[in-house]
C-alpha cells in the first residue's frame, strides 16, 4: 500500500538531501468537476473494457447515475445475444475437471466475456479479483483446478461480501495448490509420524499463510510479524486437497493439523479447534482495519488513478467497515465520489494490455472467431493470461505498462487490427472515416489531442482515398490517446 | 520547447540543489560529444522469487547444512554428476552449473556469499523493489540503481540501457534513457507508412509518460535499425540454451558486439519460489535444478559467444533473498534473508568464492532460521560501479549509503 501520505512521512525522516523522494503530490485536480459529456466517456472507460460504438448514447439517454447503478447490479442486466454465441463455439465439456487446459484455450471465455458481455464491471471485477487472488494455471495441477477456481470461488462474488470472496479462496483447490498449503502438515502431528516416503510431506509449509496477509488482505506494511505468518501456517495445516492430481474437493485432514494454541494478531486462538483455526483467522484478517484500507487503496488504483487522494481511500474504507465488506457498496462510494469524477481521474491509467487489446476490438466493432491471436498479442504486449507466476498478480500502475517494446507493440497492433491483419477478428474497413476528425473521435469517443491530430491529418492528405480510413483507425488505435482510458 | 533531455538535466540539477551539483555532473554536461563506441558493459541478471544460494553455492564443508536439509542437500562433492562440484575444499557449484566450472577455473567467475539487504523484509515484492532501487527500507525512491548508475553524457546513445523483455524493470527506471527491446528482429514500425505518423505523435505529445517513452523509442530503432537486418551467429560455437534467459543473454551479446553505445543491461529469470519439490529424488532432478540448467548455460553460452569483448564486459546476478536454511515440510524451502551473487567477466578477479562465511549453526543464523547477512548486496553493486563502469559517486547510485566496503573481486 503506498499512500502517498505515508510516501511523505516516510521521506521527511531521511537524512540529507540526495534523496529522491516521490514529489510532493498535488491532490487540487481531484477537486476540478469533470464536465457533463466527459463523465460519461470516463465513466465507459473505467466501468467497462472500453466503449463501443454506440455507448456513449445509450449511457446518455439511460441517465449516467442509473447506468452505474446498473452495472453495480448485473443480474439486472439482459445478457448480449452475441456472447452466448461465441460461447457456445467453446465445446462442451472442454473445460471439465480433470482435463488439463492450456492457457490459451482457457482465456476464449474471459476475452468472449470482456468483448461482448454486456455485465461490463462484472467482468472488470471478475479480472480485478482474479488478478488479486492470482493462480498461475501453469503450475502443476491448477491446469485443472482453475476453471472451476475462477467459476465457483472468483466469480459469484466479485461485487459480494469480501469475507466470502476470501473464505471462497481460500478453500479452493486451485490456491490450496498454488500456493502449497495443501502440504502443509503440523510438524508433530499424527499424519507425519506415519506417512511414509521420501515425497511425503513432513512439517509446516509457509507459503500461503504469508501471501494472505500480505496479498490478500493486510498489505505488506499491515501490521504483521514473522512470528505471525508462523502461527497463521499453523491455523491453516490440514487445509488440504482430495487427491490432488484427479482435481478433488477441500478436505481437511485433522491428522496434519496442528492442535496446539496459536496467537494471530493478537488474538488466541484455543487448542484443538481444527478447521475452525483457519475459519477465525480469515474473520480476523477480513475484518482487519488494515484489509479496508489495503483493498480500498488497490480499487482505487485500479479506477481512479495511481496516486488516490487520502479522502477518498478514507471514504472507501469506512463504507467497507460500516458494511462488513460489502464489495458493491465501496464501488458505489467511488463511483459517487467526487474525485471519480474529477479532472484528476480524467485519463490518468494507461491501459493495460488486456485492457488496450480488448478496447480496440470493442471500439472497432470488430467480429471476433478465434481469440488465439488476442490472446498471443496480451502476453507479448507483457500480460500472459492465466500465467502470472508470481502470486502479486500484474501491475495496474501506469509505469509498469509504459516502455518501448511495449508501445511499439501497442502501435504494431492497432494497423494490424484496423488493416484485418489479425488472424480471427474482422473489421469492416468500410466504417472507418477518411475524415481525420471523425476517425478518432470512431475511435477514442472524445477528440482527440491537437498532436495526435496533427499527425493524422498529415497521414490522411499522403494516403490514397481507399486506404485512409483504416490507415486513420490503425494510427488511432497506436495513439498516445488510446494508450489512456 | 524544452526537450525532455535538457528538461531532465535541469531537474537533476533542481534536485541537487544550486551550487551543491555534485562535481560529476557539471563534468559530465560539459563532456566530450561523441560516446565512446567500445565501452565497458556491466550486465544484471535478476533471479525473481528468491533463489536457493545455499543449494547454488554449497557449503559443503559445514556439518550443519547437512543436518537442516535432509532431504535438500547436495551431497559432498565425490566426482560424480550427483554431487556438489568443489571450489574450494568448503565451498561447491551445483550440479546443474557445471558449465561455468571452467569459467570459474579461468578467474573469471567468483561468488559472494551470505550477501543481502539489512532490511528484514520476506516479502518478494518489497525485497525486489528495494535491490532494484538500491535503497533497502525505502519505499519513496522511484528510480532504480542501474539507472543511476550512468553518467550524465551530452550526446548519449539510445540504447545505452536496455532491459531485454517486455518491461521496463525498476532498477532501470529514472532520469537517463532507457529502453526495453524484446526482440531485436522485431524492433520497428512494421507499416513503413505509419512509422514517421507515430514518431511525430509520441514526440509531440504532452502525456510526460508517454512522451519520453516514445521518444526513447524511436530513437533506439535507428540506432539498431542497422543490426537488425543482419542474421545474427553466435561465435566461437557458442550454444544458447532454449528458454528466455538463453535468448535474451543472446540479444544482449549481439547490442555489445554491435558497439552501439550499450553501458548496462538487464535482463529476469522468475520461478525461484521453489516452496516445494525444490530437490527430486537425485540432487540433478527437481526444479532448482531444471531452473540452473538454464541459467548455468546461458551464463557460459554469453561468455563463450563474447570471446575477448568479455574483457570489457561484467555479469552480475542477484536474488531478492535467500531461503530458510532448513527445509520445510514439502522438500522446499521458505522465504528466508542472505543470498548468493555471482559475478563473471573479464574485470572480475575470480576463482574465489568471496565475503565472510557466518555459518549454519542455530546462535548463527539470522533469526534462528535464515543465513546470515554478512556482505550488503549494495557493497558488490557499489564495487561494479566505481570500478568496472568507473563512475566514482556510489552514494549517488547508492543514496544514504556512504561508504561501501569493497571486497576487491573487481580488478582496480
Amino acid at each position: 500500500m503506498r499512500s502517498a501520505l505515508a510516501l511523505l512521512c516516510v521521506a521527511a525522516l531521511v537524512p540529507g538531501g540526495t534523496l529522491k523522494t516521490k514529489p510532493h503530490v498535488d491532490y487540487r485536480a481531484f477537486e476540478k468537476k469533470l464536465t457533463k459529456d466527459r463523465q460519461i466517456v470516463h465513466a465507459l472507460n473505467r466501468l467497462t473494457f472500453g466503449p463501443r460504438p454506440g455507448d456513449v448514447e445509450a449511457v446518455k439517454k439511460l441517465g449516467l447515475k442509473r447506468w452505474i447503478d446498473w452495472q453495480l447490479h448485473p443480474d439486472r442486466i439482459a445478457e448480449n445475444p452475441d456472447l452466448d454465441r461465441h460461447l457456445r463455439t467453446i465445446p462442451a465439456g472442454a473445460f471439465a475437471p480433470e482435463r488439463r487446459i492450456p492457457p490459451a484455450q482457457y482465456a476464449q471465455e474471459k476475452l468472449y466475456r470482456a468483448i461482448y458481455s454486456n455485465r461490463q464491471l462484472q467482468e472488470v471485477m471478475v479480472d480485478f479479483w482474479y488478478n488479486h487472488f492470482n493462480v498461475d494455471m501453469t503450475k502443476g495441477a491448477d491446469s485443472m483446478l482453475v476453471p472451476a477456481y475462477e467459476r465457483d470461488a472468483i466469480r459469484p462474488h466479485v461485487l459480494g461480501k469480501f469475507g466470502e470472496l476470501l473464505g471462497a479462496t481460500a478453500s479452493s483447490p486451485a490456491m490450496l495448490f498454488y500456493l502449497d498449503n495443501w502440504q502443509s502438515v503440523a510438524p508433530n502431528s499424527l499424519a507425519q509420524r506415519f506417512l511414509k516416503g521420501k515425497q511425503a510431506p513432513r512439517g509446516l509449509n509457509e507459503n500461503y499463510a504469508r501471501e494472505l496477509m500480505e496479498l490478500h488482505t493486510l498489505g505488506v506494511d499491515g501490521g504483521y510479524t514473522q512470528k505471525d505468518v508462523t502461527e497463521v501456517a499453523r491455523c491453516f495445516t490440514g487445509w488440504t486437497i482430495d487427491r490432488p492430481n484427479q482435481s478433488g474437493p477441500f478436505l481437511f485432514r485433522p491428522a496434519m493439523h496442528d492442535n496446539g494454541e496459536k496467537t494471530v494478531l493478537g488474538v488466541t486462538i484455543p487448542p484443538n479447534g481444527g478447521r475452525e483455526d483457519g475459519e477465525k483467522v480469515l474473520d480476523i484478517l477480513a475484518r482487519h482495519p488494515s484489509t479496508a484500507r489495503f483493498i480500498s487503496t488497490k480499487l482505487a488504483i485500479r479506477f481512479v488513478a495511481d496516486d488516490p487522494p487520502p479522502a477518498l481511500i478514507e471514504g472507501m474504507a469506512k463504507t467497507f467497515e460500516e458494511t462488513d465488506g460489502d464489495i458493491r457498496a465501496v464501488l458505489a462510494t467511488m463511483f459517487g465520489s467526487k474525485e471519480f469524477f474529477s479532472e484528476g481521474a480524467y485519463r490518468a491509467k494507461v491501459k493495460t494490455p488486456l485492457e488496450m487489446v480488448v478496447g480496440a476490438v470493442r471500439a472497432t466493432a470488430a467480429e471476433v472467431s478465434a481469440t488465439n491471436a488476442l490472446f498471443n498479442q496480451i502476453a507479448s504486449l507483457g500480460e500472459p493470461l492465466y500465467r502470472k507466476i508470481e502470486p502479486t498478480g500484474y501491475s495496474s500502475m501506469n509505469a509498469e505498462w509504459v516502455n518501448s517494446a511495449a508501445l511499439l507493440g501497442r502501435m504494431n497492433f492497432g494497423m494490424q487490427l484496423a488493416q484485418n491483419r489479425v488472424p480471427g477478428v474482422r473489421v469492416e474497413a468500410s466504417r472507418f472515416s477518411a475524415d481525420p476528425v471523425k476517425a478518432a473521435r470512431q475511435i477514442l469517443f472524445t477528440d482527440p489531442a491537437p498532436e495526435t491530430l496533427r499527425a493524422i491529418s498529415d497521414a490522411a492528405k499522403q494516403s490514397g482515398p481507399q486506404r485512409a480510413g483504416a490507415m486513420l483507425a490503425g494510427l488511432v488505435l497506436g495513439s498516445p490517446d488510446f494508450q489512456r482510458r | 520547447m524544452l526537450t525532455r533531455r535538457v528538461f531532465l538535466k535541469k531537474s537533476a540539477l533542481a534536485m541537487f540543489g544550486i551550487g551543491t551539483a555534485p562535481a560529476w555532473l557539471a563534468r559530465a554536461l560539459s563532456a566530450s560529444e561523441a560516446p565512446a563506441s567500445r565501452k565497458k558493459v556491466l550486465v544484471a541478471i535478476f533471479q525473481r522469487g528468491a533463489m536457493d544460494g545455499l543449494n547454488v553455492v554449497i557449503p559443503h564443508g559445514e556439518a550443519a547444512y547437512y543436518a537442516l536439509r535432509p532431504n535438500l542437500a547436495i551431497p559432498r562433492p565425490d566426482g560424480t554428476a550427483n554431487s556438489a562440484i568443489d571450489l574450494d575444499g568448503f565451498f561447491g557449484l551445483h550440479p546443474a552449473l557445471a558449465p561455468l566450472k571452467p569459467i570459474y577455473d579461468a578467474g573469471r567467475l567468483a561468488a559472494i556469499h551470505a550477501t543481502g539487504s539489512p532490511d528484514p523484509t520476506r516479502s518478494h515484492f518489497d525485497a525486489q523493489d528495494y535491490m532494484e532501487s538500491g535503497t533497502p527500507g525505502l519505499k519513496t525512491t522511484s528510480d532504480g540503481w542501474l539507472n543511476r548508475a550512468l553518467l550524465p553524457e551530452k550526446i548519449a546513445s539510445a540504447v545505452r540501457a536496455v532491459s531485454v523483455g517486455t518491461e521496463l524493470p525498476r532498477a532501470l527506471r529514472g532520469l537517463n534513457e532507457a529502453v526495453a527491446i524484446d526482440n531485436l528482429n522485431n524492433f520497428q514500425v512494421r507499416e513503413a507508412e505509419a512509422a514517421p505518423s507515430f514518431e511525430k505523435m509520441y514526440s509531440a505529445t504532452r502525456d510526460r509518460v508517454l512522451n519520453g517513452a516514445g521518444r526513447d523509442t524511436f530513437q533506439a530503432i535507428k540506432t539498431i535499425e542497422a543490426i537488425r537486418k543482419q542474421p545474427y551467429l553466435p561465435a566461437n560455437g557458442a550454444q544458447y540454451p532454449n528458454g528466455k534467459l538463453g535468448q535474451e543473454m543472446m540479444q544482449i551479446a549481439r547490442l555489445i558486439k554491435a558497439d552501439v553505445g550499450l553501458e548496462v543491461a538487464f535482463t529476469d529469470l522468475g520461478g525461484w519460489d521453489h516452496h516445494v519439490n525444490e530437490v527430486g529424488a537425485h540432487p540433478t532432478e527437481g526444479r532448482l535444478a531444471t531452473l540452473l540448467a538454464q541459467f548455468g548455460q546461458a551464463l557460459a553460452a554469453f561468455y563463450t559467444d563474447l570471446g575477448d569483448r568479455m574483457e570489457q564486459v561484467a555479469v552480475i546476478t542477484m536474488s531478492e533473498f535467500g531461503r530458510t536454511a532448513r527445509e520445510n515440510g514439502s522438500r522446499g524451502t521458505d522465504h528466508g534473508h542472505a543470498n548468493v551473487m555471482l559475478a563473471m567477466g573479464g574485470p572480475i578477479q575470480g576463482g574465489r568464492v568471496y565475503g565472510e562465511w557466518p555459518g549454519l549453526e542455530r546462535e548463527q543464523l539470522y533469526e534462528e532460521r535464515d543465513l546470515n547477512v554478512t556482505t550488503d548486496f549494495r557493497d558488490v553493486l557499489s564495487e561494479l560501479v566505481v570500478r568496472h563502469l568507473g563512475n566514482p559517486h556510489s552514494a549517488v547510485v547508492f543514496p544514504g549509503y556512504e561508504s561501501p566496503k569493497f571486497r576487491g573481486f573487481v580488478t582496480a
